[in-house]
């Protein structure tokens, strides 16, 4: 039996385009510093470390061991994942795996990018089979808008509904001090931006942003010490799927999300997660992914997310506020990304919210994901599971 | 990058005191496509013809071609000759640049097609189309470039018929 882990210590940088002030290790460091902090602890706390990022992207094979100076790995247990988008809820996982597993009662868990040193998109081919759709895939963002051209034939969904989940969130990041993009906008805006592949336009895409974030996992035991209210984790579940785009033949839907988010829900007894859960982070590259998923999360049927997204439901004021942070739509460091979906869960949960914090919160969930097309998903609560 | 300089850093750049290095790692790379999808890509090159692969369990059949059915775990064998024809599942039109990765410049079109007798689709360019006037649910067929070389883009794209 796995032992009760929570999130006592959340940091983060602040992001954006660039940041020609710091190498990785010292922007690592930043993140790290601040979770410290957090949890009131220092480096002799920690008892092992877990780092992760798109390797790819920095072109830096061994970051376990290049970071050290940043991590604070020196002497210690380190080791590096790496699982595309989803890095950042990997190596949050495994900061739960190693104090849930009995091993280890402390342990730092670190995502980080700095995507201003290479062409992201040139880089993030490389996920694709060399010798079959690497060629014309370039990167995330067709695919993503060949999912929602079918989705919009399916199911009469428009661009405006994506546009609405655009102004959501980053209008909401403008409440978060530690977002890239914190610039109000409206649909109109939206529509009148670039097409970058039709149906998705600039303002509809995330950007890449420069930034890290740390969590800190601590045992029951030490967790209530370290944090007046810790974010107790309750469940974790994971789906990949195929290798070809062409594969999966319900573009409509993000099978791998309903998959993991049906198990999570179970394991955590979630049986109407629209008015179980107080809030989601999720890890939406394009607001079109807003409208579609939100169905593979289960909080509606099939072709209603539209309405409840006309309707505000995942508004700050809404039923179930959707992305306080602003989401990837306004911060996209890649290999934190998905890290800062935990942590802003977690924030949500301690209380520590700041101007972007929901009343209330007692249950959060937290999503990741990576093309092509795997879905992490993550729920935390104020006790304990 | 001039000739005869080292390839790693070949520039530096000073922003009001904050120093960046711009660098290129060229790294050749042999990609292995084993005896399946060499097989699809004969196909390609000597027959303009385009194979597909059942799987035994699920029946599914899979183009391209591999030799592992991902549900089922199993190896596949068995060869499914499949039609040039068939229906463009979804589409997106590229409109921004990626010179070093695109084959063709924007914008463009590239989609799903599904095609005869196949169960999944394959990922390809739409050419020869008024990109404004495509639709899912369409038929395509594939046109084969006449120099063809065992690659995937031996099939130049799929236009609409
Ligand atoms: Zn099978």
């Amino acid at each position: 039996m796995a032992r009760r882990t929570a999130i006592v210590g959340i940091g983060q940088t602040y992001h954006c385009a660039r940041r020609d002030d710091v190498n990785g290790q010292e922007l690592i460091n930043e993140a790290v510093t601040r979770a410290l902090e957090d949890a009131g602890l220092t480096m002799k706390d920690i008892d092992a470390i877990v780092i992760g990022n798109m390797d790819h992207f920095e072109a830096i094979n061994y970051v376990d061991g290049w970071s050290v100076d940043g991590s604070g790995a020196f002497m210690r247990p380190i080791m590096k994942l790496t699982t595309g988008g989803t890095s950042g809820m990997t190596v949050a996982t495994a900061g739960y795996y190693h104090v849930a597993s009995g091993f280890f009662d402390v342990v730092l868990a670190i995502g980080w990018e700095m995507n201003s040193s290479s062409d992201t998109t040139a880089a993030i081919t490389t996920c694709c089979q060399p010798l079959i759709e690497r060629d014309f895939f370039a990167g995330a963002i067709g695919p993503l808008a060949a999912e929602y051209t079918a989705y919009i034939k399916r199911f009469g969904a428009t661009e405006e509904d994506a546009a609405l989940v655009s102004v959501r969130d980053h209008n909401n990041a403008l409440n978060n001090p530690h977002a890239h993009l914190r610039t109000r906008i409206t649909v109109e805006d939206v529509m009148k931006s670039p097409v970058l592949c039709y149906p998705i336009k600039l303002l509809d895409m995330c950007p890449r942003s420069d930034g890290a974030c740390a969590l800190i996992y601590a045992c029951e035991g030490k967790a209530e010490k370290l944090a007046p209210r810790p974010a107790w984790v309750h469940t974790i579940a994971g789906s990949r799927d195929f290798v070809y785009m062409g594969e999966p033949f319900q573009h409509e839907e993000l099978i791998t999300l309903e998959r993991a988010s049906a198990r999570a829900y179970k394991r955590a007894g979630i049986t109407d997660p629209l008015k179980e859960i107080d809030v989601m982070e999720l890890y939406l590259p394009a607001s079109t992914t807003g409208v579609k998923w939100m169905e593979s999360l289960w909080v509606c049927g099939r072709g209603e997310a539209p309405r409840l997204i006309r309707e505000g439901v995942f508004n700050m004021d809404g039923q179930l506020p959707v992305n306080p942070s602003g989401g990837p739509l306004a911060t996209n460091p890649i290999g934190a990304t998905a890290m800062i979906r935990v942590g802003e869960a977690a924030l949500q949960i301690m209380g520590k919210a700041g101007d972007r914090q929901v009343p209330n919160v007692r249950t959060a969930l937290a999503t990741a994901f990576g093309s092509c097309s795997w879905s992490d998903v993550t729920i935390l609560r104020d006790t304990k599971p | 990058m001039p000739e005869g300089k080292p390839e790693t850093i070949f520039d530096v750049v000073d922003k009001a005191g904050m120093l960046v290095q711009k660098g290129r790692i060229k790294v050749p790379y042999t990609w292995a496509a084993g005896k399946v999808a060499s097989k699809f890509l004969v196909g390609l090159r000597d027959e303009r013809r385009i194979y597909g692969i059942r799987c035994p369990e699920c029946k599914t059949v899979f183009v391209p071609p591999k030799k592992l059915c991902h549900k089922c775990m199993v190896e596949m064998s068995e060869w499914v000759e499949l039609g040039d024809e068939g229906v463009l599942e979804t589409f997106t039109i590229v409109h921004y640049g990626e010179p070093t990765v695109h084959p063709v410049q924007p914008p463009f079109a590239y989609g799903v097609v599904k095609l005869e007798r196949a169960d999944t689709g394959m990922v390809h360019l739409i050419g020869e189309a008024d990109l404004a006037s495509l639709e899912e649910g369409q038929r395509v067929r594939a046109v084969f470039n006449d120099i063809r070389r065992g690659h995937y883009l031996d099939i130049k794209y799929f236009k609409p018929v």
